[in-house]
């Protein structure tokens, strides 16, 4: 039952969102700072996980590749398809679920616990509107950006690695690149980063505003919200699969 | 002036308060006093509104509290300020900008304005020169200050204090005390704390209202407490042999008299160690 109960409370919370800010310049301050926070605050992480993905996606695809009939210029296509439709988006925002989430369950947490969300509440202000509503929506807005920037470093740590390592030349790996490439995988992408966005928000910013307890308790729902939302992504990502991909259908 | 009447809250199947009613005057400290679990801390979240009352009201200046939606609750929200047992400051902000905070979400007051005023309220806290500090870098008794300060930057009406003194030595206790007691009765502000400490109680409390087992036990002043005959207050504020010679002594003075159930000869014991030592007579 508490499964059905946690769903309530949950829609209940994103209900209580949506009320007229009290001051909008307030808000739009806690909306800059989030941005700042989850974007730029994430930025270093993801250039990182994005670069040796692509590099290591470039290496395994070659290995895996032995047959003569297949022209190497294959690697490159089937690297920026891999990154695109898969390793940027989910992977990336598992890692983000990791990092921002992570930090936004432990700041609500530990705003609950030493009663400064009591203190907001009892200010007038609508603690709901203004804690949470800013950080969904600044996911919202940077969290697709990070995917889309993931894609690109993908791409180029597998011609990283292609040329580095000897596999094949960057004319050809850009060669595969261009070929057969299909614009509507990146529109998938950016949806499913779109709703990953979301749960990667929500989800933490749930656990951490009904915490209750003390120190351990702040740490519990901080894991407990990275792992439901990697569930929770994971399970999207195949929903999102099977009814957008036109061959799934 | 804010009214209680027949507050009942339950949590599951237990009941921690009931029918609880109360009123408590402007200008005044208003103490909720009682032992750990009696309902008090429940009780000031039902008058703040961060507990719903199962049953009964709270009145502010006789407009229900208890029933009121949206804007409404928000404009007499704006007109409570709170002191929290832990100070609940805002850790990523400077003692400047959270007593800035409410200024900024309420008000439309110029940079200079608000700066102006927040110096203001730290220097009547007899907190200055600790502007840009966090709370981390702070004292105890000075993050009291500070959320103090927080609670009267707008000029609140009505002004909550939950346990005050809580983790804070004597001598700060009595300071921060003091200092809630004259800003109480500097902008006639209705102030309800929440404490157990008794020095607080015979030092400011100007109306006392006791909390057992979520029953209003006994009401009265700091004056009528001592010549209370309700057992149950007895044993709680006077549960100390050092409170209980204070509490003789102080009726000795106003009546000549001392409690019931002890004789002179025992608070005069000749034996009994003494806190300070006699004067030299030679």
């Amino acid at each position: 039952m508490t499964i059905f109960s946690d769903i309530g409370r949950y829609l209940l919370m994103i209900k209580g969102m949506f009320s007229r800010p009290e001051n909008a310049r307030m808000y739009w301050k806690e909306f800059i700072h989030q941005c700042t926070e989850i974007g730029f605050g994430s930025l270093g992480i993801v250039a990182i996980i994005s670069v040796f993905i692509g590099a290591v996606s470039t290496i395994q695809t070659a290995y895996q590749l032995v047959s003569p009939l297949i022209p190497p210029s294959t690697i490159g296509q089937i690297v920026r398809d891999t990154v695109i439709l898969e390793f940027a988006p989910t992977l990336v925002c598992i890692v983000l679920a990791g990092v921002a989430g992570s930090r936004i369950a432990s700041e609500l947490g530990n705003m609950r616990v030493s009663e400064q969300i009591d203190a907001l509440e009892i200010m007038g202000i609508n603690t709901k509107t203004y804690l949470i509503l800013p950080k969904i929506v600044a996911s919202l807005l940077m969290i697709p950006m990070l995917v889309a920037l993931a894609m690109a470093l993908g791409i180029w740590g597998g011609r990283l690695a292609a040329t580095a390592s000897g596999i094949l030349s960057g004319s050809t790996y850009d060669k595969g690149l261009l070929e057969f490439f299909v614009p509507f995988n990146v529109v998938f992408a950016l949806i499913k980063a779109y709703v990953f966005s979301f749960i990667i928000s929500s989800i933490p910013a749930f656990y951490g505003y009904y915490v209750k307890g003390g120190a351990l308790e702040i740490g519990r729902a901080s894991t407990k919200a990275v792992v439901v939302s990697c569930i929770l992504i994971l399970f999207a990502d195949y929903v999102l699969s099977a009814l957008l991909l036109p061959s799934a259908q | 002036m804010i009214e209680v009447k027949n507050i009942k809250k339950t949590f599951g199947d237990k009941t921690v308060i009931q029918d609880v009613s109360s009123v408590m005057k402007a200008g005044q400290c208003n103490l909720i006093i009682g032992s750990s679990g009696s309902g008090k801390t429940v009780l000031m979240k039902c008058m703040v509104g961060l507990f719903e009352p199962d049953e009964g009201q709270v009145l502010y200046s006789g407009h229900n509290f208890t029933v009121m939606k949206g804007q409404d609750k928000t404009e007499i929200r704006k007109e409570i300020g709170m002191l929290f047992q832990g100070s609940a400051l805002f850790d990523s902000q400077t003692v400047e900008q959270n007593v800035m905070f409410p200024l900024s979400m309420f008000t439309k007051d110029s940079y200079r304005k608000k700066l102006d005023r927040v110096n203001e309220v730290l220097a009547r806290v007899n907190l200055v020169e600790a502007n840009k500090k966090y709370p981390a870098e702070l004292s105890g008794g000075m993050k009291k200050r500070v959320a103090l300060a927080r609670a009267i930057v707008l000029n609140p009406k009505y002004l909550f204090c939950d346990e005050p003194n809580s983790g804070l030595d004597p001598q700060t206790s009595l300071v921060i005390d003091r200092l809630i007691k004259e800003i109480t009765e500097e902008y006639n502000i209705t102030t309800v704390i929440n404490t157990h400490d008794m020095n607080s109680v015979m030092e400011i409390g100007n109306y006392i209202l006791y909390m057992y087992q979520g029953n209003k036990e006994w009401e009265g002043t700091n004056k009528e407490i001592i010549f209370s005959k309700n057992q149950r207050l007895n044993d709680f504020i006077f549960a100390s042999e050092f409170l209980r010679d204070a509490k003789d002594m102080r009726m000795l003075e106003e009546t000549g008299k001392i409690s019931n159930d002890r004789n002179m000869e025992e608070l005069l014991d000749k034996d009994a160690p003494m806190l300070v030592p006699p004067p030299d007579q030679s």
